[in-house]
């Protein structure tokens, strides 16, 4: 069986249902999963020993730009043994999810850049505080809404 | 004191002024102390700013804050076209422009499913290796200078500026290259800068060797180096760190070999791994990994093919000037993908490749418009850093300084 199937295959028979999706684009894989169990697929894609997703290479969010299910949030884990990047994605009805830094200490500050630039915040993350912008800024600059030159005031100045 | 009662007369700013003067230090060898190192210090290679809990000389605690040069390049990137971008990879990791510009447009290819001509891809590679050569020859001198070797600085320098004669010889410019091209490359490398290419490496070997040995026989650059800032597999692993980083600490990764781009498959060359994971094993990744570029270089020379340096493709790829000027076909596209952008379609891509630093990646989502609806920088330096808490504590102040030289952070990455 290749890898690819394999890993489908897995997650398909630990996790019934939660995989709502399975798409190939120019030879990326990537798996859309239930929001809730997001954590546990994690876990789960990690701790196998066969898949063995041992390295967590980027956390980030699209801005759907949409009513409902606006946020999607994007894995791109990576297993040095097996050589293959695999991309999770799932779709965040509320601007909160269930944080993987407990899983690759390295989502610590993607999910932190998340956080900052999307404003989606993360349970059980151990620091989350803005890692680009300034602390009392009040935005979260990559929402679509958010103007690309900027919102005057929104950094305070020296008073004359 | 009386200028703050009269003017500033904030309850909770007074509050906390009065309860300050009530401190009294009993043993003063039982304080810590909190250190502000940054952002405007010479040895955080930019500016990078670390908060230090110091017991006496020793790092307790460090909390690194970044953001001070964040220009908010994945917001700019997604109301630009996809070409507007090239210039903006140069500024991400300033002292290898060209693999960022190579790294940019492998991703942008990747989502329009175009194919550059293989002279193209064989020039972006000769291009990428000098860059790699360049970056870590200032990473190694820089890193040199922080712990008080002077003169490997000057002499990486040098080289560093023969490398960006052939930039400026090839792309026009120093420093600030942009030289790839979706699709292809802006302009054909010409016979003589070959042959200065090849005069140049011929003779970098014995260069390496001087910077090798003025450094590895130095007791001092040996003894500051040796077991600082240890960084084990499990923790290298963890942290996502990649790059010279990962490999000094035992773990043989490199793109290059394990998801090759380009024609990296057709080279011979090897990925050098150290197991101590210390400062010193990052400094000897680099060396070698000097000197496996330098191979590299030599056989792409050897085998560079001839052809076209850019892809037909004329919906997405601009044409030749001289064409536009004398083709209504041509002027149509040139004028199409100027001012509408070259349209991908939908769908999202995930492109790395290794760059001096580690793995850079672009994640870039497309809805089919001229720009794209969302655009991720995976920086390499940025995910590297996250492992610098970790690896200080336990350290001196001055040992932080050589940590941060051997992580080899550029911060115009690492804050995007």
């Amino acid at each position: 069986m290749e890898f690819k199937e394999l890993i489908v295959e897995k997650i398909r028979s630990a996790f019934n249902g939660a995989l709502s999706g399975v798409n190939e684009y120019r030879g990326d894989l990537s798996l859309t999963v239930d929001s809730g169990k997001i954590a546990a697929i994690c876990k789960f894609l990690k701790e196998d020993s066969e898949l063995n997703f041992n390295m967590c290479e980027d956390v980030t969010a699209i801005d759907q730009a949409t009513h409902t299910n606006r946020f999607t949030l994007v894995y791109h884990i990576y297993s040095l043994e097996n050589k293959f990047r695999l991309r999770l994605k799932t779709n965040i009805e509320a601007e909160m999810t269930d944080t993987v830094t407990g899983i690759w200490q390295s989502a610590n500050w993607y999910e932190r850049e998340v956080f900052d630039m999307y404003g989606i915040k993360f349970h059980n993350h151990p620091d989350l505080r803005r890692i680009y912008m300034p602390e009392e800024f009040e935005y979260h600059p990559l929402r679509k809404e958010f103007p690309v030159l900027g919102i005057p005031g929104s950094i305070p100045l020296p008073k004359k | 004191m009386d200028r703050i009662l009269k003017e500033e007369a904030d309850s909770q700013i007074l509050k906390a002024l009065m309860a300050d003067t009530n401190i009294t230090i009993e043993d003063a060898l039982e304080n810590e102390m909190v250190l502000n190192m940054g952002p405007q210090h010479p040895a955080t290679h930019g500016v990078l700013r670390l908060l230090l809990r110091l017991d006496g000389e020793t790092v307790m605690a460090c909390v690194p804050e970044l953001g001070y040069l964040h220009r908010g390049y994945e917001k700019m990137a997604e109301n630009m076209s996809y070409l507007e971008f090239i210039p903006h990879t140069d500024r991400l990791d300033y002292t290898a422009t060209m693999c960022n510009n190579v790294a940019y447009v492998l991703a942008v290819e990747k989502l329009a499913g175009i194919e550059a001509p293989k002279r193209a891809q064989y020039i972006r590679m000769l291009m990428a290796e000098l860059s790699r050569i360049a970056g870590h020859l200032i990473a190694i001198g820089t890193f040199a200078m922080d712990v008080g070797a002077i003169t490997v600085l000057m002499w990486a320098f040098r080289e560093r500026e023969k490398i960006q004669e052939f930039y400026d010889l090839v792309a026009g410019a120093r420093f600030t290259t942009s030289y790839t091209r979706i699709g292809g490359v802006a302009s054909d490398v010409t016979d003589e800068a070959i042959s200065m290419i090849k005069a140049f490496i011929d003779k970098f070997d014995k260069a390496v060797d001087e910077m090798e040995n003025i450094l590895n026989t130095n007791r001092i650059f040996i003894d500051r180096l040796e077991g600082i800032g240890t960084l084990t597999k499990e923790d290298a692993i963890r942290y996502g760190v990649t790059g010279p980083s990962l490999r000094a600490s035992g773990v043989q990764h490199d793109i290059r070999r394990a998801n090759p781009y380009l024609f990296y498959d057709e080279l011979d060359f090897d990925i050098p791994v150290h197991t101590e994971g210390d400062c010193l094993a990052r400094y000897f990744i680099r060396i070698e990994e000097v000197r496996e570029s330098a191979k590299i270089v030599k056989q792409i020379i050897g085998k560079m093919p001839k052809g076209e340096i850019i892809a037909n493709n004329p919906k997405r790829v601009l044409p030749h000037k001289t064409e536009i000027y004398s083709k209504m076909e041509e002027l149509i596209h040139d004028f199409m993908i100027v001012n509408f952008g070259m349209n991908p379609p939908a769908g999202d891509i995930y492109s790395a490749v290794e760059n001096p630093k580690g793995e850079l990646g672009f994640y870039i989502v497309s809805n089919g418009k001229g720009a794209p609806w969302k655009f991720k920088i995976r920086s390499p330096s940025f995910c590297n850093l996250q492992v610098l808490p970790l690896i200080v504590k336990g350290a001196m102040i001055s040992d932080v300084v050589a940590i941060i030289g051997s992580l080899d952070p550029v911060m115009g990455e690492a804050d995007k």
